[in-house]
């Protein structure tokens, strides 16, 4: 065989973080996902990256349950997605959310505890002082009180990486948290990500741009579609690898995709 | 035709029993002291308050007009059972007719639900479509019912049109139970409504079961719609679930706070529109609770406090005013600078400026150059001279040195980030430097090592000259030579 | 048992109801494409102190005031919602919401207020009574013909007209309204014009047919209608089909329906809603593309098709392997199906003759042979294929090849051919097979 990194079938732990096996997401018949396989190992910091429309984002949400899978298994620390919920913060793309809703910043971290409030339960001082934190941390404690509308788009996505931090999760699941942000607000994030590194949480990360993953992650999940590439960062750059992610050489896939739709509509009259 | 002379009896019935009013008898509903009055006004207010509160939620789920297929679809239900209880020779009763509306408007819900999910369609088509076949199947039963039982069907008609006035202690109690349930839940899972809202995506994430929410707000609004037949009609029910929450939103940007007042339109929007209804002659109920609703909403949309649109209007313009002293000001400085005199401080009228050279060194029209220029010499930082001239005092000299700095600093600072060039900076820290904080002007500061608070840097581009400013339109021309 | 018809009188209800239900099927249309199809119902709603006004300056129940003062309230009710939705923020949906219960009630207390002197009924406005509207005729071109007719004649009539000059307009404002903004053409206006239409539409239509049969018809027949095509034109037509359907279907029903039940007739405007409703349930069940059942027919047929393929394969190996036949029991343990599913393939691949049942157990036909070799040879060309360019793990690959293979025609073969450097054997080594 020609590839030199296949897929991370690395036997991990029972209870690696995360770990996927062969999952296949189809909308519409027309396949998003396929077949992916992924170890993350503990205290690593992950980066998703591939071209637009390679199910960076469907993989996250597939994890947490919010898109049906036609087959595969999801594990977080060994056990169903389901298990251990409070082990995990997802944290959706920013455009996911209506920022004209009525609610102050503190509003919008403070809905990271409700999950461990559980049903019925009330917020209480230790919530405010956590959500405080968390906005610290994010360094826009300033800006607890601010309608949300009224925060730039980097202060808005920083607000949704505290609620992910107020979680106290040991997973983190971003989606493109680097999407349409300042400078600042990216060095701001990349910081408390190797925070949390170190502090031996996990955080997956949906990213779009190369160079800067290069930099930012320690290890590397090529996706595109299909898993093309995972493991540690420079192993994982390859031109090969990058090549066979966003080089197109594989639309007999997405042809075989349209004719199992075509298929699918020439049936009927 | 019969029924024509039955609705209209019907509509204006409930004043029509009091031809003329005696002055006693509008006392007497305004101080409450009659029975009927009070057990009205009760049942409308708290009608109202529930009403108020789930409207938010619909409102803030983008399902706000949910509500009003549900309502259409009740008249199915009412139709039917009556029809039921009257071959199976039942006492007409209130109680089982809003059974039968319950179950044919929760019917109507979860039809618009499966069209939506199961069928694929829009959801403004779903609605659409519930509401106007589920309504077209009622008036079919209603025309059926009233060929048989004439005037008894009267009763029928109330439900469209609502019929407050002829509200029970029964009645009443429903509402109060209705408002009481809805106050409980949105006490007891606020916080999951709340996320549910926002961000259903992080509910799903956290485990939280979003169908069962999004059926509960149904059930809820199926609940006030069927209390609501009563005092408003099915076809103005759907006013009390949009109206006040949508005027709570010009109120306030929190959602306690809009809770709390879209409760209180609503329930004051019951209470006035009942009582107006009650002491003046020929005013349905209904409608006049609506047109009360309506007149909150018009005066939040003009007053209120957070979105409001005078509020925003003069926020606007005071963000224009500042902009424009700030121009103003700056202009005024860099002419000083031109003529070598900025350094340290002037004596005040030592350098006088013409306000022509301000005319034309921005897009402004004479007018509103003296009206900023009058506005500066209240505020003290200018004065201005009988000679069309104005002098910047120290007060106004110092403000526009901090100006000038602002501008000039963030000008650098883009031109050296950024590979904008020098108008495109100068541009965009006209349009930033408005925008300042104080936290992002250390940051400028920091960036750009200023060394004194209070040092002014030389402008990056030359400044126009004296002489040319008074034939230019504007200052686009890099000019040469002048400055001596 | 069934009423007796006369067509003096029932064709023409059943002509009223069909005009109307025309005249709101087709701007419905662009309502329900443009996601608008509550604006019908707000508008018809809406109308009504529009009617009251005209109806207390003139005192005349009929005539161009009337229609006047329907179409600027509708056009209002457009322009308030802008209003609201633009200067205060307001969800669209709530500001629709807002205005037109706004307008209603204002309606009802004019009426009511007018009450004595005013013979106008909102009752009559929210069902009509096409039966009585009937009785009032007028002479046109010889004949006696309710007035009603006359008038819903003309608006379908204004309303082809409108549709048919500004067609094009039309449809590139509710494709995509910046591009057509960005081609100069009016969107604005359209718009305008298309909710005072919808509201000369609902007055036409009051008295004799009432508010709720135009809602219906503002979105019932447009949506059945796209159920059934993607092609607006046809789309057009086939709502108007519709509309008369459920003309004469709801009045059928009308008369009938509630004798079985032991009551006299019934509401004609209502039926046709509710007929309406039901040529709906009908399209959502068995339109052919969009309609639920095709949707599982055709999924089983892909599954039939599938599960056939492999049995051919599994046939083929067993052949390749020295196993000349294989027993049913043998397949459903390999391929993890029911019993009943397999039995129901095996027909249906006997019956296409591609195998044959012998006593030992079932056999590929010579035909069946060669489909089954290109299935094994596409299944073994992917898997070549995703090892080697997509770089999936070996454990992983038949997964994905089984897929694949059942999409795979010869000519995408012969490119997969070409892109993996034409292979001998798949990645575990097996032979690929020639094509056959």
């Amino acid at each position: 065989m020609k590839t030199t990194v296949v897929s991370s079938v690395v036997k991990m732990s029972a209870d690696a973080p995360l770990s996927v096996r062969d999952i296949t997401v189809a909308y519409h018949r027309k396949p998003v996902l396929w077949n992916v396989t992924l170890d993350v190992p503990g205290a690593s910091m992950v980066g998703l990256v591939g071209p637009n429309g390679a199910g960076k984002s469907t993989l996250l949400k597939a994890i947490v349950g919010m898109v049906p899978r036609i087959s595969g298994e999801v594990r977080i620390f060994g056990k169903e997605y389901h298990h251990h919920r409070s082990a995990v913060a997802y944290v959706p793309q920013r455009e996911s959310v209506d920022w004209d809703f009525p609610a102050t910043a503190l509003d919008v971290v403070m809905m990271g505890t409700y999950g461990q409030l559980g049903w019925f339960g009330r917020v209480t001082k230790k919530e405010r002082q956590a959500a405080h934190e968390a906005l610290r941390q994010m360094e826009i404690e300033h800006l607890a009180e601010r309608q949300i509308s009224q925060l730039s788009g980097g202060q808005q996505q920083r607000t949704f990486l505290a609620r992910a931090l107020v979680q106290q999760a040991d997973l983190y699941l971003m989606d493109e948290p680097f999407a349409a942000v300042d400078a600042a607000t990216e060095n701001a994030i990349v910081n408390i990500m190797r925070t949390l590194q170190s502090a031996g949480k996990t955080i997956v990360v949906v990213h779009h741009d190369l160079h800067t993953a290069r930099e930012y992650f320690d290890r590397i999940v090529l996706l595109n579609t299909r898993l093309i590439a995972a493991g540690k960062t420079a192993d994982v750059f390859t031109d090969e690898n990058l090549q066979k992610t966003y080089g197109g050489k594989l639309t007999l896939l997405e042809e075989v995709g349209d004719a199992m739709r075509r298929r699918d509509r020439s049936n009927s009259p | 035709m019969n029924f024509v002379a039955v609705t209209l009896e019907f509509i204006a019935g409930q004043t029509a029993a009091v031809p003329l009013i005696p002055r006693s008898w509008a006392w007497r509903v305004l101080t409450l002291s009659d029975y009927n009055t009070r057990v009205v006004l009760y049942g409308t207010t708290l009608l109202g308050i529930a009403a108020g509160l789930l409207g938010v939620y619909m409102l803030l789920r983008k399902r706000a007009l949910l509500g009003d297929a549900i309502s259409h679809a009740t008249l199915p239900g009412v139709a039917a059972t009556y029809l039921w209880s009257v071959s199976a020779g039942y006492e007409k009763s209130l109680a089982l007719l809003l059974i039968g509306a319950a179950i044919s408007g929760g019917l109507g819900g979860l039809t618009v639900l499966a069209l939506r999910h199961v069928a694929k369609l829009r959801e403004d088509a779903a609605l659409g479509i519930v509401l106007s076949v589920f309504f077209g199947a009622g008036v079919a039963l209603v025309g059926i019912v009233q060929q048989d039982s004439g005037g008894n069907a009267a009763g029928l008609e109330g439900f469209i049109y609502g019929k407050a006035a002829a509200m029970t202690a029964e009645d009443a109690w429903l509402s109060g139970g209705a408002a009481l349930l809805v106050m409980l839940i949105v006490w007891a899972i606020g916080k999951e409504l709340q996320i549910l809202c926002f961000d259903s995506e992080l509910a799903r994430s956290q485990g939280l079961p979003v169908l069962l929410l999004d059926t509960l707000l149904i059930a809820l609004v199926v609940g006030v719609t069927i209390v609501g037949l009563q005092a408003v009609g099915l076809i103005l029910v759907i006013a009390l679930l949009v109206i006040p929450a949508a005027a709570a939103r010009f109120w306030s940007d929190s959602l306690k706070q809009i809770l709390v007042v879209s409760a209180c339109i609503g329930g004051a929007s019951c209470s006035i529109g009942t009582l107006t209804s009650a002491t003046f002659a020929k005013l349905p109920s209904g409608a006049t609770i609506v047109l009360v609703a309506c007149g909150g909403f018009a005066v939040s949309l003009v007053f209120g406090s957070a979105r409001g649109i005078v509020w925003q209007g003069l926020r606007h313009r005071r963000m224009r005013d500042q902009q424009d002293f700030q121009h103003f000001l700056r202009f005024a400085y860099e002419y000083l600078e031109s003529q070598n005199n900025a350094g340290p401080f002037i004596k005040p009228g030592s350098v006088p400026i013409a306000l022509s050279h301000l005319i034309h060194s921005r897009t402004w029209s004479a007018h509103r150059v003296l009206a900023v220029g009058q506005q500066l010499q209240k505020l003290d930082m200018v004065v201005m001279r009988p000679d069309d001239c104005i002098e910047l005092t120290k007060r106004g000299w110092l403000a526009a040195r901090r100006i000038v700095r602002e501008h000039r600093l963030l000008e650098m600072y883009l031109l050296r980030e950024t590979d904008v060039d020098l108008g495109q900076a100068d541009r965009d820290a006209d349009y930033l430097e408005h925008g300042l904080m104080p936290e992002h002007l250390m940051d400028l500061d920091e960036a750009m090592r200023a060394e004194s608070l209070f040092d002014v840097p030389a402008s990056p581009h030359p400044l126009l000259p004296e002489t040319v400013a008074s034939d230019l339109p504007s200052r686009v021309l890099p000019e040469q030579g002048k400055t001596a | 048992m069934s009423a007796e018809l006369s067509w003096e009188i029932d064709g023409w209800i059943i002509l009223a109801g069909a005009l109307c239900a025309m005249s709101a099927a087709l701007l419905g249309n662009f309502l329900v494409l443009r996601r608008q199809s509550l604006l019908g119902d707000a508008i018809s709603h809406a109308v009504l102190p529009g009617l009251a006004a005209a109806f207390l300056l003139t005192g005349q129940r009929q005539g161009w005031v009337m229609f006047l003062g329907a179409a600027s309230v509708g056009v209002l009710t457009v322009l308030l919602t802008e209003l609201a939705r633009q200067f205060g923020r307001v969800d669209e949906s709530a500001s629709i919401g807002v205005v037109f219960t706004f307008l209603f009630a204002l309606g009802l207390v004019m009426i009511v207020q007018a009450a004595d002197s005013v013979d106008l009924d909102p009752g009559c406005v929210l069902y009509g009574s096409i039966e009585t509207s009937m009785i009032r005729k007028m002479p046109l071109f010889g004949l006696s013909i309710p007035r009603v007719v006359v008038t819903l004649g003309t608006t379908l009539t204004i309303n082809s007209l409108f549709v048919a000059a500004f067609y094009r307009m039309l449809k590139v404002s509710t494709f995509d309204p910046q591009l057509a903004r960005a081609q100069g053409v009016p969107v604005n206006f359209l718009h305008y014009a298309l909710a005072g239409l919808v509201a000369v539409t609902s007055v036409a239509s009051f008295e004799s047919v009432g508010n709720i049969l135009v809602v219906a018809m503002f979105v019932v027949p447009p949506v059945a209608a796209w159920l059934l095509t993607d092609r607006l034109k046809v789309m057009i037509v086939l709502s108007l089909v519709i509309g008369v359907l459920s003309a004469v279907l709801g009045h059928l029903a009308a008369i009938n329906v509630p004798i079985w039940f032991g009551y006299r007739s019934t509401s004609t405007a209502g039926m046709m809603a509710v007929a309406s409703g039901g040529l709906l349930f009908f399209c959502v069940l068995f339109a052919p593309r969009k309609g639920l059942l095709s949707q599982l027919l055709r999924q089983w047929e892909v599954s039939l098709r599938i599960l056939g393929e492999d049995v051919l394969a599994t046939l083929y190996r067993a052949e390749v392997a020295g196993q000349n036949a294989v027993r049913l029991v043998g397949l459903v343990r390999s391929l993890l199906v029911t019993k009943l599913w397999a039995r129901i393939v095996i027909e249906f691949l006997q019956l296409r003759r591609l195998v044959s049942r012998e006593s030992d157990g079932l056999r590929l036909t010579t035909a069946g042979r060669s489909r089954a070799q290109n299935i094994v040879r596409s299944h073994r060309l992917w898997e070549h294929y995703l090892a080697s360019e997509a770089g999936m793990s070996n454990e992983v690959l038949h997964d994905g090849a089984e897929r694949l293979e059942h999409f795979t025609d010869r000519q995408m073969r012969e490119r997969l051919l070409v892109e993996s450097n034409a292979p001998s054997t798949d990645p575990h080594g097996r032979p690929i097979p020639p094509e056959a």
